[in-house]
């Protein structure tokens, strides 16, 4: 065999798994719940209709198309979650598998990955119909959001690759995990405009990854406008940041995990 | 001949201690407190040994010996501390068969699955999906959610995927007691199938009439310690004399002299053993006393032998002739 047509080999090989941990992951989510599939559009729309009924009914918070500002925050955040706390269990959950069978681990966290971007992208359509309703329109610059869906996913795989490796070496990451992503979610300016604060501490903002994510997809859909170059910067930096620092992990620590399952 | 495995002075330690599944809190303040400590165990230390081509090598040893632990390194699941390991060829491995499914999906799936996590492609599993559910007899039951199958089904699916391709390699871990009767001597049939075409292959087993059955090497090792490699029946009749003793009184060989010593007492054991049993006295002793006590009572008496006695008795009993024959059968043959 050629050295050509054993790579070819190899990836059809690794593809092959891929797609079927992809698909079982897939299914297990679902398989347990009678909607199925409807259940992902549904619970951002549930989720969506508590929060606005909250921020606007309750605390008569008063901004143009709040309902797409919170549903814009609210989809990226979901997505992020699902992925990381996906992510960090995936070696867990199939230590059983790779602790007999010799396998590449990185598959098993990057296909609970790609099935919560499936996800996601089932939500983008609930979320594209909304934008409609909401009176906004559709415009070219919507072409640019792939961008940032891109830079996210693979910001998510990176921050999997660390939280799932820290995971199989501390059992209490999950917890320490839990807390930290509500601390997140309340610096991710979700439901609340950032404008009231100081120019300053507008700036704090950008040092949190998700904030800079929702904030893009806002500038586009809301403002009609095409963030600047530095701003398209940024998403790369922590993407690439993220993913290196995970590979690093995963790349040091890869044969150490056996020990600690 | 190409070597199909090569071992060299191959080492792996396991971390163990009270490390495992403690919180990031107690991590860190168990280091602050310097309470903090990790055991180092070698599971194998300093293997050495090499497999041609069409070798069956079993490997023997009581419980943590570390026959395990070798075979995940040899897989490639555990990286040796020390020491290289080289495989020509591609590797089947049969570790404890029936775990890492997925209860959740149905059969079919968690086939397919499984076949991609062995690492074959998608063309070869549509063209084998048949075949494997039949072999595995579960024909019935394709479409029922995993977990409702009992753990002999399972263990037979996971058996009929493994055994499917014909790998250059073949590793056994105690998997030849699948399933019921029929299917083990249907599964002990594919087995052989397999490595009469030629495989190399380790089996790992604590049934030395299955070793002395299927292998013509045999590695033991002792709680991570090489104590012997060769051929088969010396170490396995030293390794049955081992066990035999009282585990206080068991000692562990040190060179290959001492095996083969060790080994020709024994056969002498198991001749004068058996024509004691057929002579018919000691009737009631033999009928009382278990494999083991019989061993040892017959070992004191022959280790009490005078030197010049002993060799008479090897020569009656144990040494062959030409026609692999000893005096003692020869006299037998013909008597018959």
């Amino acid at each position: 065999m050629s050295a050509v047509s054993r790579i070819e080999n190899k990836i059809k090989q690794n593809w092959f798994l891929f797609s079927e941990l992809v698909k079982r992951d897939f299914k297990e989510k679902y398989k347990r719940t009678a909607l199925g599939m409807v259940w992902s559009l549904l619970s951002p729309l549930l989720n969506l209709f508590v929060m606005s009924m909250v921020f606007s009914h309750f605390f008569r918070r008063k901004m143009v198309h709040y309902t797409i500002y919170l549903f814009s925050g609210n989809i990226i955040m979901s997505y992020f979650v699902e992925s990381t706390k996906g992510g960090m269990s995936a070696l867990m959950n199939n230590s059983k598998i790779f602790s007999k069978i010799n396998v590449s681990k990185y598959l098993f966290v990057l296909s609970k990955s790609v099935s919560s971007l499936i996800n996601f992208m089932l939500t983008m359509i609930v979320y594209f119909i909304f934008i409609k309703l909401d009176h906004l329109h559709y415009t070219w610059k919507y072409f640019m959001l792939p961008y940032p869906v891109i830079c996210l996913t693979v910001f998510c795989i990176g921050v999997s690759l660390c939280l799932s490796a820290l995971y199989v070496f501390f059992r209490d990451t999950q917890y320490l995990y839990d807390v930290f992503l509500t601390l997140l979610r309340y610096l991710s300016a979700i439901f609340y405009s950032i404008e009231t604060f100081s120019p300053k501490a507008q700036r704090m903002f950008l040092f949190n990854p998700v904030y800079v994510f929702i904030k893009y997809f806002r500038l586009i859909v809301i403002e009609d406008k095409v963030p600047s170059l530095a701003y398209h910067g940024l998403c790369f930096f922590y993407a690439a940041f993220f993913m290196s620092l995970g590979l690093w992990i995963y790349k040091r620590y890869n044969h150490q995990f056996i020990y600690y399952i | 001949m190409t070597k199909a495995i090569e071992l060299d002075n191959v080492s792996i330690r396991y971390i163990t201690g009270d490390f495992k599944s403690i919180g990031l809190k107690e991590f860190v303040l168990r280091k602050i407190t310097g309470n903090y400590h990790i055991v180092e165990f070698w599971a194998d230390r300093h293997v050495t040994f090499s497999l041609e081509q069409g070798d069956m090598l079993g490997i023997i040893g009581i419980n943590g010996a570390g026959k395990s632990t070798l075979l995940k390194a040899i897989t490639g699941i555990m990286i040796p501390i020390e020491g290289t390991i080289k495989i020509n060829g591609k590797i089947a491995a049969l570790l404890e068969l029936a775990s890492g499914f997925d209860n959740e999906l149905t059969v079919r799936e968690n086939t397919y699955l499984r076949g991609a996590l062995l690492g074959y492609t998608k063309k070869f599993m549509d063209e084998k999906y048949d075949e494997i559910i039949e072999f595995a007899e579960l024909e019935n039951f394709q479409d029922y959610s995993f977990k409702q199958l009992s753990s002999g089904m399972k263990s037979r699916l996971a058996f009929s995927i493994a055994c499917l391709v014909n790998p250059d390699i073949l590793i056994l871990d105690e998997v030849l007691s699948v399933g019921d009767g029929s299917f083990r001597e249907k599964s002990g049939n594919r087995m052989k199938e397999i490595l009469d075409t030629g495989v190399t292959g380790i089996l790992v087993s604590h049934s030395l009439s299955q070793v002395r059955e299927l292998c013509n090497k045999v590695l033991w090792l002792d709680r991570g310690n090489q104590i012997a490699f060769g051929e088969t029946e010396d170490i396995c009749n030293a390794y049955q004399h081992f066990l035999y003793q009282k585990k206080k009184e068991r000692q562990l060989p040190e060179s290959m002299e001492e095996i083969h010593e060790i080994s020709r007492k024994y056969k002498l054991f198991v001749r004068l053993a058996e024509e004691e049993r057929r002579s018919g006295e000691n009737e009631e002793l033999i009928a009382s006393e278990t494999a083991a006590q019989c061993e040892r009572r017959w070992w004191k008496t022959i280790e009490a032998m005078p030197q010049d006695q002993l060799e008479e008795l090897y020569k009656y009993y144990v040494d062959v002739d030409d026609n692999g024959m000893t005096m003692h059968e020869r006299h037998r043959f013909y008597d018959d």
